[in-house]
């Protein structure tokens, strides 16, 4: 019943995961753009909604009426004004962009809210659960987090497939200069599709925030878990990114009833010996 | 010339240092059809590109309705009326045959061109309408191009090698289904390798070789031999 809980537990986070996750997969599925500033956006919709909060009063979850909104008009304007400056063939120039936001954030936050670590406080929420089975109890907030990820990403393949705007991502993605003489535009389209991957990092970071302590330089470690389950999934493939955040989750939480400093190493090795096996991810799209 | 539909001026294109384009001018009359015939590297895609804002001319001027185009974005120009069937098709692997063609109605320029009149004019791909449109065979394929340029209901219709990589049969569908796709009024820009074809079915021809004009007049006025010496710049 031990192992039971810990997978049932790995795969509530591995929803968190695929939170984290899902913005980087969509905006490198429309404009092979590697975001390393992906986590720090994240810990920055933490600390916005942990203004907002601080000035309104409002319940962490609510605070997402203004978070959502806020996140995507910020990723909207970085686009158009700085990211869509430097796509082009070569990856590198927004690979170093991103890098430099990434630097930029932390300092922001830090000058800003100071490098004390911060947390959302859900109420009676964050402390509920529910047994599901003898001896595995499951939690409000996890479950939750775990149903607006399936949710979310059952919302973006909607979206992607169901849409004009979905048409126009998958055509831009497809080929850039004809999605162009279509009369797309394609900084426009990109701005779009950056607003979205924003509207989700401030889901994920107030998630985060209500689950775990946070600070200014917690976004790289983030990332990473992020970068993880796009691999695990295959590029390109929402569904997957779900099943690497729950792959990633479960393997950290077997690690940790092994030994509880093997958490964050099961990970990684799980994404290793996938990354050996499979080296395009467990569901690629096919092409 | 007021009637032109497009009048190009004197242009030049360059990629880096290397001219592709060097000073050509024509002119095309409101629903006329004209081949562009010319050897590989001879400057016919660097035109239609040019004309559509993919590529930025270094000088001269490209008018359209009296419009120049110079500058502006790709996109504004298709919402003018330029429309192109790019060489190789180039149909988004990720769309069905459907979403192709409404892609190709984005601009929602009003005009005889619906899906329904796509349907009709070529029946197999309503048949195929939900397939993945690469899924396709090259002639099917190139009827999805073609009608994902005429959903823009275009003034300008640019078509770039119709018959790349098609069996002699597609080729011989696709044209026979050229005047009912053109119908009245439409002004047209045909690229082809097939010389003979390409004179066959235009009014007009302008012959390009490395990146001037080295023959233009009406397709019926000249020899093959005339045309052979200006192709091959003998």
């Amino acid at each position: 019943m031990e192992w039971i809980n810990v997978i049932v537990q790995g795969v509530l986070i591995g929803g968190l995961y695929a939170l984290f996750a899902a913005g980087l997969s969509l905006i490198f599925g429309v404009m092979r753009l590697v975001n390393i500033a992906h986590g720090d956006f994240i810990v920055g919709a933490a600390y916005v909604a942990f203004a907002t909060i601080s000035v309104t009063g409002l319940h962490p979850l609510l605070s997402l009426l203004i978070v959502v909104p806020v996140m995507a008009a910020i990723g909207y304007a970085i686009q158009l004004g700085l990211l869509n400056r430097v796509l082009g063939n070569d990856i590198l120039p927004p690979l170093i962009v991103t890098f430099g936001l990434s630097i930029i954030l932390q300092n922001l936050l830090l000058t800003v809210f100071s490098a004390d670590s911060r947390k959302l406080d859900a109420g009676a929420l964050e402390v509920g659960s529910m047994p599901v089975l003898p001896g595995v109890d499951v939690g409000y907030m996890p479950l939750l987090t775990f149903v607006a990820a399936v949710a979310i990403i059952a919302g973006l393949q909607y979206l992607f497939y169901n849409t004009s705007l979905g048409r126009a991502f998958r055509a831009t993605s497809d080929d850039g200069e004809i999605a162009q003489i279509m009369g797309l535009d394609n900084r426009k389209v990109f701005a779009w599709a950056m607003a979205l991957s924003m509207a989700v990092v401030a889901v994920a970071g107030v998630f985060l925030a209500i689950r775990a302590n946070f600070d200014p330089f917690m976004g790289p470690s983030r990332l990473i878990f992020g970068f993880e389950a796009v691999i695990i999934g295959g590029l390109g493939n929402l569904w997957g990114t779900l099943a690497g955040g729950i792959i990633l989750g479960v393997a950290q939480g077997l690690g940790a009833q092994i030994d509880p400093g093997w958490q964050l190493l099961a990970g990684h090795i799980a994404f290793l010996a996938i990354l050996a096996v499979k080296p395009r991810g467990l569901f690629p799209r096919v092409d | 010339m007021t009637e032109a539909v497009l009048e190009v001026r004197d242009l030049e294109v360059f990629y880096g240092n290397a001219q592709a384009i060097d000073g050509i001018s024509f002119a095309l009359q409101k629903g006329e059809l004209l081949s562009l015939i010319g050897s590989n590297g001879a400057g016919k895609s660097t035109l239609f590109k040019s004309i559509c804002g993919m590529v930025q001319p270094r000088s001269g001027s490209i008018y359209f309705k009296g419009q120049d185009l110079r500058g502006l974005a790709p996109a504004r120009i298709t919402e003018l009326g330029v429309a192109m069937v790019p060489e190789g098709r180039r149909l988004f692997r990720s769309l069905s045959v459907e979403e192709n063609l409404i892609l190709g109605g984005y601009v929602r320029r009003p005009g005889p061109w619906t899906l329904e009149k796509v349907y009709e004019v070529f029946p197999i791909l309503k048949e195929r309408r939900a397939y993945p449109a690469t899924s396709l065979s090259g002639g099917q394929q190139q009827m999805v191009a073609i009608g994902r340029a005429l959903m823009s209901n275009p003034d300008l219709l640019l078509l770039d090698e119709l018959s790349l990589g098609l069996a002699p049969v597609i080729i011989k569908d696709i044209y026979a289904l050229l005047p009912k796709i053109l119908g009245e009024g439409l002004s047209t820009i045909l690229v082809e390798q097939d010389v003979t074809r390409a004179m066959s079915v235009s009014d007009h021809f302008v012959c390009m070789l490395e990146g001037k004009i080295s023959l233009n007049g009406q397709s019926d006025a000249f020899t093959h031999d005339q045309i052979s010496a200006a192709y091959f710049g003998t």
